[in-house]
């Protein structure tokens, strides 16, 4: 027999037939191909009528041991695979990752690469809840927004080709400071994009914000109290939506976030609609803290002086000896990262992300443990479910904004 | 025992004001503590952390292999106090042959996830778990992949029917 049919059956037969005399239930497989999950989720619903009476998410179907390879990849190779966790916002990965990483090593990082980190994360999280709006509008029936929105999201692309050469799978943030030199250019890029990206948040908004079919479908919709959603684990915007000023970047800033003015927006009814205004006035607030690094980005270097970890200038390497050993040594036996662990939280578009990274004094990680905000925010799928309509399902499910491949890793 | 930097902390501090005996070692690395605990104190611990020194979130539960070394694996729960601003890593250290643990769902229901992740990844059974299940390698797999002497390109028999 196929193992994955007696998978799917094996879990079916756990749910327990209705006693005799009980209301009939009916249950209800959503998933894993349901168009508004946005990825491979699988829902086990039961129904009393359209009553969600008990819901169970089921994942792994988009396992692909990425914690496994990553003990098998040299330090600095370990950044291509963050990239493919969470295809929206690859950026905020690859520096949560090398944050750690960066700790181990006890290199410091010259501030113009820190200044460009933030405004590459702040980038990311601008394409990241585009998509997100984007897509969220689709599944509640509103196909302009989503036009819109793809419009931006194809602009932050090219730029990001622009820096890395690569539209999703950037992988520009290094350990040590960047990939690459920022391009020439890359300046004027940002700022056509960035000057009139506050406008079309306010299109978006003008389209969803007092449209009466959006309000229907959202307002008090997937409620769920603020000490439940913490005690399951749930961060970020939806935690902010639900009244708790919290944000990593304020509370414990990484990558010099404490030089940027920005405000952590907060709303308190914790439903659909008090995500999505999170999210909105997040977007704008990214666009400004993106206009602060263009302004006042530090001149000077954009990697490291730290030879053993960052390969040196091509021009060096041909000329000094001392670079070409380094660069011989770094290519061929990889970066010794000394032995002790760390964890760097940083805030990504959807949440709390930190890497949890134990090395031994090797070439390669001992463990990367990843602590995605998907997976702890989909465990609060069932108290957005139970007890509610099952046509609101989807929008409580495009309310959490997460990505499968961040969950499943 | 605790190093003397770490007796000083406040939180070590209130952890022995309260039991002597619950911790067993500790470390402060670049500003990141450590505090190791035994797996029959830990879901005290955990309880008196959450009421008395605000650790509301539970960030993650993890493990680490040591393979070969013995206690093999490490438990390790993140913790963290928003109120206090203050971030925690527990450990438990067991042996191979006994990689048995008190589940900490009763503490934070968000530990469900986390728990059942460390017990399809590295074998560790959670002890009171609601709901003991592989999370995300399918049902029907033999062999737990993040243990260090499973290979990193799979097992030629991970499938039963093959």
């Amino acid at each position: 027999m196929n193992p994955v049919d007696t998978a799917m059956e094996h879990r079916l037969e756990e749910i327990e037939p209705a006693a005799p005399g009980a209301p009939r239930r009916m249950v209800l497989n959503m998933g894993p191909q349901h168009p508004s999950t946005h990825g491979v989720l699988r829902v086990i619903l039961e129904l009393d009528g359209e009553i969600v009476t008990s819901a169970r998410p089921d994942i792994g179907y988009l396992h692909t041991g990425i914690e496994k390879q990553a003990e098998a990849l040299g330090w600095q190779q370990v950044v291509t695979i963050t990239d493919r966790m969470d295809y929206l916002a690859n950026l905020s990965n690859n520096l949560a990752y090398v944050l750690p990483v960066e700790k181990l090593l006890g290199i410091e990082i010259p501030p113009k690469a820190q200044w460009m980190r933030v405004l590459l994360a702040e980038l990311s999280r601008i394409n990241s809840h585009v998509v997100w709006l984007g897509t969220h509008a689709l599944d509640l029936g509103a196909m302009t927004v989503f036009f819109y929105c793809f419009r931006e999201r194809e602009e932050l692309l090219r730029i990001f080709e622009m820096f890395s050469g690569q539209r999703m799978m950037t992988s520009y943030i290094r350990i040590g400071g960047l990939a690459l030199e920022p391009p020439r250019g890359w300046d004027r890029a940002v700022r056509n994009f960035i000057r009139g990206f506050p406008e079309k948040v306010d299109e978006y908004e003008a389209l969803l914000r007092e449209n009466p079919i959006f309000l229907k479908r959202t307002q008090g919709v997937a409620y769920a109290p603020l000490e439940q959603l913490l005690d399951l684990g749930v961060t970020g915007p939806m935690i902010r939506a639900a009244g708790l000023a919290w944000d990593i970047r304020k509370a414990e800033p990484y990558s010099s976030y404490e030089k940027f003015d920005f405000r952590v927006p907060v709303e308190q009814s914790s439903d659909v609609y008090a995500r999505f205004l999170i999210r909105l006035e997040e977007m704008r607030q990214s666009a400004r803290i993106v206009e602060q690094a263009l302004e006042g980005m530090p001149e000077g270097a954009w990697k490291a002086d730290a030879p053993r970890v960052v390969l040196p200038d091509r021009e060096k390497m041909k000329t000094q000896m001392e670079a070409l050993i380094y660069h011989f040594k770094i290519v061929t036996e990889g970066v010794h990262v000394p032995a002790g662990e760390a964890y760097v939280p940083v805030e990504s578009p959807r949440g709390e992300i930190g890497f949890y990274v134990v090395s031994d004094g090797g070439t390669q990680p001992w463990r990367v443990f990843m602590r995605t905000p998907s997976f702890g925010n989909l465990q609060a799928l069932p108290a957005l479910f139970e007890g509610k309509l099952i046509a609101d399902t989807i929008a409580a499910l495009g309310s959490m904004d997460f990505v499968l491949g961040d969950v499943d890793r | 025992m605790l190093p003397e930097e770490i007796q000083q902390l406040e939180t070590p501090a209130a952890i022995a004001q309260w039991d002597a005996e619950a911790l067993t070692g500790g470390s402060l690395a670049r500003g990141e503590l450590v505090l190791w605990t035994t797996r029959e104190r830990i879901v005290a611990l955990c309880r008196f952390l959450k009421r008395e020194r605000q650790f509301t979130r539970l960030v993650a539960v993890t493990c680490i292999d040591r393979y070969p070394v013995e206690p093999r694996f490490e438990v390790v729960y993140l913790l963290h106090s928003i109120p206090r601003n203050e971030r925690l890593r527990l450990k438990v250290a067991l042996h191979s042959g006994d990689a048995v643990v008190p589940s900490v769902c009763g503490v934070w229901a968000g530990a469900n996830w986390y728990e059942r992740e460390v017990f399809d990844m590295f074998g560790v059974r959670f002890e009171g778990h609601p709901d003991l299940r592989r999370i995300l390698m399918p049902d029907y797999w033999q062999g737990h992949p993040l243990r260090k002497d499973f290979p990193v390109h799979g097992h030629k028999y991970s499938y039963k029917d093959e």
